[in-house]
């Protein structure tokens, strides 16, 4: 702007002085004029260029962190969030933080990091309610319906659970205890006589809040809240279920509905839920056509001879 | 011309060194005191919560509430957020309105002079660029920072992101002393190297896409620097020396003839009031248009 004033009195001076050499002046001016905005409008471009694509970089969150709850998915969350800061503030835990320059996180928009803090689901979820973008979405309005990320018994050879024995720690943390987590027996081979305990997450219930990934008793926690795409895999669409198709329509959609049945001898079964094999009932007498002692058969074929 | 014979007539060592002498160092630094009392203790303000748990501002620049009820929201920062897709809450847009307002009212870029963080580190280079007498600059357009804001509000609708708030040197460094630094620093001491080393006002005068959205608020705002008593300058070219933005003086100061009033209607003078406290001929007031 200013610029442009500052040009126009050069050439008005001009113009005092001779007509040919203000005419000369002003198209030296405007070569200069388009010029300089070529060059600055090309800076600005490459600068945009390079602006650009870090900040594709950047949206690549690392998955150890974690966002508030009702956070937008990445790719929107970075383009609503302001960096304000409220939500940090409204945190009565105080555990969310704030991207600082350096961190391998977006500048400046909010986490936290489980094993460090996690989020205790706070009913009136403060964080979201004073977001003043919508980047912590206030249409989430029950806080067991956040969908922070999901956690997983990520090393299953750690968990001490898997040894046979009793910790479920984890499960005892839950906040949606016996939803998100569930505790599953399971037989112990090793000992072949125990149960295993094992915690088993449900990813219909789980906030993410990383409560358990706080409480695990490992050096290094062997469940870890990680984000949802991780975490999560997919069926394809085409797949369906047999029972469950069956279930909804009522009926078995293949026809004939022929029972699975094993090739066993007359009146012999077998179902797992049941006990494994059966016998049929007659054939379930202790009697054997052959005693323990070895003397009473030798004495039994000597009967028979002497007949 | 003629301004430059004549301060050289003048045996002058220090810019400003007149006024001191005439009115007092108090008298002749009063803005300066009263714009870095503001920004620090708006700095204070927001730092009270952390540091004694006593609240009254929390958040930061780009949004914050104070005493729990009002809201105040940066409108550039939700402009960006705007461009990328998402509309701001209720609360967040009654922020945005009334800091429009104020600065619609007072001239945007009281924003830099009054506010901002950066301006006391590109205030220090300019300091220090004229005690060590350091002439060398590359030059590069004022205009480049509207090519600047441009691209900031461009880049959010291209990736859906707030890409500036990537690397804005002025919510990281509110943000750094509020929230916690990490490597901000080194931006900071950047900016203070190019404004020292390398271009004279580089940063705000030239570059800073925020003072730039925000000079667009400030093209009729009521409060003005006026050289009310130009008629009294006696061409000691103080006032250009210390002026963050020199070029909106001179039409105010020099349009006499040309009927030009006296009122600095630029929307690039950050009301500093600098020139006021440097000129000890008193030519500069602060005024309402
Ligand atoms: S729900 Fe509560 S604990 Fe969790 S992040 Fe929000 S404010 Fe903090
Ligand atoms: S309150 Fe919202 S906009 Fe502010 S930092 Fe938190 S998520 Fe971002
Ligand atoms: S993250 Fe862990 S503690 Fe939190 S809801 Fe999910 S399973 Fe429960
Ligand atoms: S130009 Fe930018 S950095 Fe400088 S004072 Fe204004 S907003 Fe702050």
């Amino acid at each position: 702007m200013s610029n442009k004033q500052g040009r126009g009195t050069s050439v008005e001076s001009g113009a005092a002085l001779t007509g040919t050499s203000s005419k000369k002046k002003a198209t030296l001016n405007r070569r200069k004029f388009l010029g300089d905005t070529l060059k600055t409008a090309c800076g600005a471009g490459l600068l945009g260029l390079g602006m650009g694509t870090y900040s594709r970089q950047v949206e690549s969150t690392p998955a150890w962190v974690i966002r508030p709850p009702g956070a937008l998915p990445e790719p929107d969350f970075s383009g609503a969030c302001i960096r304000c800061g409220l939500c940090v503030r409204d945190c009565p835990y105080d555990m969310l933080r704030l991207a600082e320059l350096g961190e391998p996180v977006a500048l400046g928009t909010p986490y936290f990091i489980a094993r460090d803090k996690p989020c205790e689901m706070c009913e009136d979820i403060p964080c979201a309610a004073v977001c003043p973008t919508n980047a912590l979405s206030h249409e989430l309005d029950n806080i067991d319906d956040a969908r922070m990320g999901l956690a997983v018994l990520i090393d299953q050879e750690e968990c001490i659970a898997f040894q046979g024995l009793r910790c479920e720690v984890c499960f005892n943390v839950c906040p949606l205890q016996g939803d998100a987590i569930t505790i599953e027996m399971q037989h112990n081979r090793r000992s072949g006589k125990h149960a295993m305990f094992i915690p088993v997450v449900h990813s219909d219930a789980c906030t993410g809040c990383g409560k358990c990934e706080k409480a695990c008793i490992l050096e290094e926690a062997a469940i870890k809240v990680l984000p949802m795409e991780l975490a999560k895999g997919l069926v394809g669409e085409h797949y369906r279920f047999g029972w469950k198709q069956k279930k909804v329509a009522g009926k078995s959609l293949v026809t004939p509905d022929v029972e699975h049945q094993y090739n066993l001898p007359e009146g012999v079964t077998y179902d797992y839920n049941k006990g494994g094999l059966s016998l049929p009932p007659e054939s379930q007498s202790d009697e054997t056509p052959y005693s323990s002692n070895p003397l009473d058969s030798l004495k039994r074929l000597q009967n028979q001879e002497s007949k | 011309m003629t301004a430059n014979t004549i301060s050289s007539t003048k045996e002058k060592q220090v810019p400003g060194q007149q006024a001191i002498d005439k009115k007092g160092w108090l008298r002749a630094h009063k803005w300066l005191i009263l714009r870095r009392i503001s920004q620090l203790s708006l700095l204070a303000l927001f730092l009270t919560g952390p540091l004694l748990g006593v609240w009254i501002i929390k958040g930061s620049m780009a949004s914050s509430l104070t005493l729990d009820v009002i809201p105040l929201s940066d409108p550039y920062v939700m402009l960006q957020a705007l461009m990328s897709g998402n509309l701001p809450t209720q609360a967040g847009l009654i922020g945005v309105i009334i800091i429009l307002v104020f600065y619609l009212l007072v001239g945007g870029r009281v924003y830099c002079s009054w506010m901002c963080p950066i301006n006391m580190v590109t205030d220090a280079a300019a300091w220090m660029r004229r005690k060590l007498g350091l002439k060398v600059s590359s030059q590069f357009s004022r205009s480049s920072r509207y090519w600047l804001l441009g691209l900031t509000l461009i880049l959010p609708p291209l990736t859906g992101a707030i890409v500036w708030e990537l690397f804005n040197p002025v919510s990281l460094m509110f943000r750094g002393i509020i929230f916690g630094m990490g490597w901000a620093w080194m931006v900071i001491i950047a900016i203070f190297l190019f404004d020292l080393f390398i271009s004279q006002r580089g940063w705000c005068g030239h570059l800073c896409p925020v003072g730039a959205f925000y000079s667009l608020l400030g093209v009729k705002s009521l409060l003005r620097v006026s050289a009310a008593n130009r008629d009294q300058c006696d061409d000691c070219n103080d006032c250009f020396v210390v002026c963050p933005e020199p070029k909106v003086i001179r039409p105010a100061l020099k349009g006499a003839d040309k009927g030009i009033s006296p009122l600095i209607d630029e929307m690039n003078c950050t009301n500093c009031g600098r020139c006021i406290d440097i000129c000890d001929e008193n030519v500069f007031n602060f005024t309402k248009r």
